[in-house]
């Protein structure tokens, strides 16, 4: 166990649940890294351990049924071994999270400008006028007009984008080192999301801190990040660069959520090129490529697809990739049979 | 804000004016349906030795040839003016808040339910403290440790709360408690506040503890599942990511928001119980409201039953308004509609 030199590192990270049914594997065996500064997007379905890893970062399985094993690494200070109480008090200060739906994360029967009184003061030993303060201030900064006066307005009297931004502002609250956003913009208005992606793009600057951005929406962290990580079944099935991922995919799923991804370049007379089948259960894993039922391609892998669970493989500078045909394959079909469908036809 | 308290006493009032016309025609309109003349009215009045000619006078005079709403408009003058019964053979003075007057017992309704009523107070608030503390600190304690043991353990006492009326629970803990250990009252005696607190405390703790164990299962049921529920929610999830100790979690997130149905059913029953805990002071021998209620009914006292049905319907609206009050302090989301 050699402390590793990333701001944020997972090694081999597991997370199990177990259930009457059988052991839910959430997680299997997930290890990435992240600097300060930087964005990393985790893409996938839903169920396909995108949230659990990120509340596991938080440390919010401690003390529930969950089996946890593998690293997390955060600044040089090991996570999964640190006691409760130690994460606990990481949590909110060092390390912060935006959840999805605003209106159901912030408790109804407190004031905006509470909540936010609440996530500072534990971490600051101020007083409550100091703390009321800088909440306003933090409301100011995410652009929430009048703050001094909207500090006291309950969650459900703000709209549903001035709600994300006193989420954030909440989450900011401590000027966390890293910021976990778990589907920041689903709950959002079209045009309220791109106003939240710009906040969030000009704090993280301002902040300096290390961004995870969650989501099912490829247009989001297309936005965003500096890498991606597209997740299936709680494993990692394509790692890179923001390029490597929308420029040159190689994993046939990262080429489905492409295509299912909704572009106003297209012909309106063409159709979605939506994935078949469904997510699978994380009980019982399909043997070999977990994503092999639903992919097209699974004819071309030399027999493996239903054996052999295929490794993450380098494919070439950092661009990893978890699938059975051969890199040479995999870039072919890409040119020649997806990306033309992709962009013209 | 203002607003939502304005609309509330609006409704509070109306449905005291429904009360007291639905406890009227209960009184003065059914009994007719069934076929008593105004003379068969008059002769609660007079007693036994009245003549026909007797009871003609005297129904007139105590105006029950009237028509109905007239005689609910007097009904309610006598509330808030007084009243006098002139049965002819003699006149009676009520004064305000006249409820009604007993010819049985030859007195007003209102000085000796007056008298009465510190002692279902004192009972009520008592035992609703008690079932308030225990079955909500219960109710939690399951909710957290879910399948426990103690879990089991309290749900399945909870049941047999529910399950178990006063008169047993409250005989069986006489029994024992009383008669056999005698570390407590015997029942019957009642000892006001203001004269010596600790023996106020020590005749009325049987009843309060009997009466509290009824209320304080269901309660600790419902707080258990209030709080299994809250627990799940989204906000709870939030104040653990800010990095809230656990206990700040349970109580400042998840109780709070658990608590707010919990308020709404207290106040209607403390509401209902002030009207007359009618099974606990019969069995303690307690002389409140509900043991009055028990008397008037024994002696069919008319004005006396309907005094008491309007005094327990007071308390009840007054509960239930306090509670819609207490809900948009608790609730801020209340306040808009």
């Amino acid at each position: 166990m050699s402390t590793p030199t990333s701001f944020l590192e997972l090694r081999d990270l597991r997370i199990h649940f177990p259930t009457d049914d059988g052991l839910v594997k959430s997680v299997d065996g997930l290890s990435y890294k992240l600097e300060r500064g930087k964005t990393l997007g985790i893409v996938g379905e839903s169920g396909s351990g995108k949230s659990v890893t990120s509340l596991g970062i938080l440390g919010l399985h401690k003390g529930t049924r969950a089996k946890i094993s593998g690293e997390i690494w955060l600044d040089g200070e090991e996570l999964v071994s640190a006691s409760a109480e130690h994460v606990r008090r990481l949590r909110g200060k060092k390390m912060a999270m935006i959840f999805q739906d605003p209106l159901s994360a912030m408790h109804p029967f407190y004031t905006v400008g509470q909540q936010i009184v609440e996530a500072y003061r534990i971490h600051h030993k101020v007083s409550k006028k100091v703390a009321r303060k800088h909440a306003i201030d933090m409301l100011g900064r995410v652009g929430i007009p009048q703050p001094e006066r909207r500090v006291d307005s309950y969650p459900h009297e703000f709209s549903g984008g001035m709600r994300q931004r006193a989420m954030i502002a909440m989450a900011l609250s401590c000027d966390p080192e890293l910021l976990i956003a778990d589907e920041p913009t689903t709950a959002l208005d079209v045009t309220v999301q791109a106003q939240i992606l710009d906040l969030m793009r000009d704090l993280q600057r301002d902040f300096n801190a290390a961004l995870i951005i969650i989501t099912h929406d490829l247009g989001v962290v297309a936005e965003l990040s500096d890498d991606i990580l597209v997740m299936y079944g709680g494993k990692c099935i394509e790692y890179g660069t923001a390029e490597d991922i929308f420029e040159r995919p190689e994993h046939p799923y990262t080429w489905g959520l492409l295509g299912s991804m909704p572009r106003l370049d297209r012909e309106p007379t063409e159709r979605l090129m939506p994935i078949k089948g469904n997510p699978p259960s994380l009980i019982n894993v399909p043997a070999g490529c977990a994503f092999h039922p639903r992919c097209a391609f699974e004819g071309r892998t030399g027999g493996k697809a239903d054996t052999e669970v295929p490794a993450l493989l380098e494919s070439s500078g950092g661009h990893l990739v978890r699938c059975h045909m051969p890199p040479e394959l995999r870039r072919d079909i890409w040119e020649n049979e997806i990306k033309p469908n992709l962009e013209s036809s | 804000m203002v607003t939502y308290i304005i609309r509330r006493l609006i409704g509070a009032l109306l449905m005291l004016v429904i009360v007291s016309m639905v406890t009227f025609s209960i009184f003065f309109v059914v009994p007719r349906m069934a076929g008593a003349t105004s003379e068969d009215f008059a002769n609660r009045y007079l007693g036994k030795a009245a003549t026909a000619e007797m009871a003609a006078v005297a129904a007139e005079k105590l105006g029950f040839n009237d028509p109905v709403p007239v005689q609910y408009g007097r009904w309610i003058k006598g509330v808030f003016a007084g009243a006098e019964y002139d049965t002819g053979a003699s006149v009676e003075q009520c004064p305000a808040p006249c409820f009604g007057y007993s010819f049985v017992k030859r007195q007003p309704v209102w000085p000796e339910l007056i008298d009465r009523i510190p002692v279902t107070l004192s009972l009520a608030i008592g035992a609703s403290v008690i079932w308030l503390l225990g079955g909500v600190a219960t109710g939690v304690l399951s909710a957290l440790k879910r399948g426990s043991f103690f879990d089991r353990a309290a749900m399945s006492v909870a049941l047999a709360g529910v399950s178990l009326p006063i008169f047993f629970t409250g005989i069986v803990s006489l029994v024992v408690f009383s008669y056999g250990m005698g570390i407590t009252a015997p029942g019957g005696a009642y000892t006001p506040f203001e004269e010596n607190p600790a023996e106020w405390a020590y005749n009325l703790l049987l009843p309060w503890i009997t009466l509290a164990f009824l209320y304080a299962a269901s309660y600790a049921r419902l707080t258990r599942a209030g709080m299994l529920e809250t627990m799940g929610e989204d906000y709870i999830r939030t104040a653990r990511a800010k990095g809230l100790p656990e206990s700040t979690v349970i109580t400042k997130h998840g109780l709070r928001a658990a608590l707010t149905p919990i308020v709404t059913i207290f106040g209607l029953d403390l509401g209902l119980l002030l009207g007359g805990a009618v099974l606990t002071e019969t069995t303690f021998s307690l002389k409140g409201i509900g043991d009055y209620a028990v008397q008037a009914i024994m002696t069919n006292d008319l004005p006396k039953i309907m005094g008491v049905t309007m005094v327990a319907a007071l308390f009840v609206v007054m509960a239930s308004l306090i509670v819609d009050l207490l809900y948009a302090v608790v609730d801020p989301r209340v306040r808009l509609g």
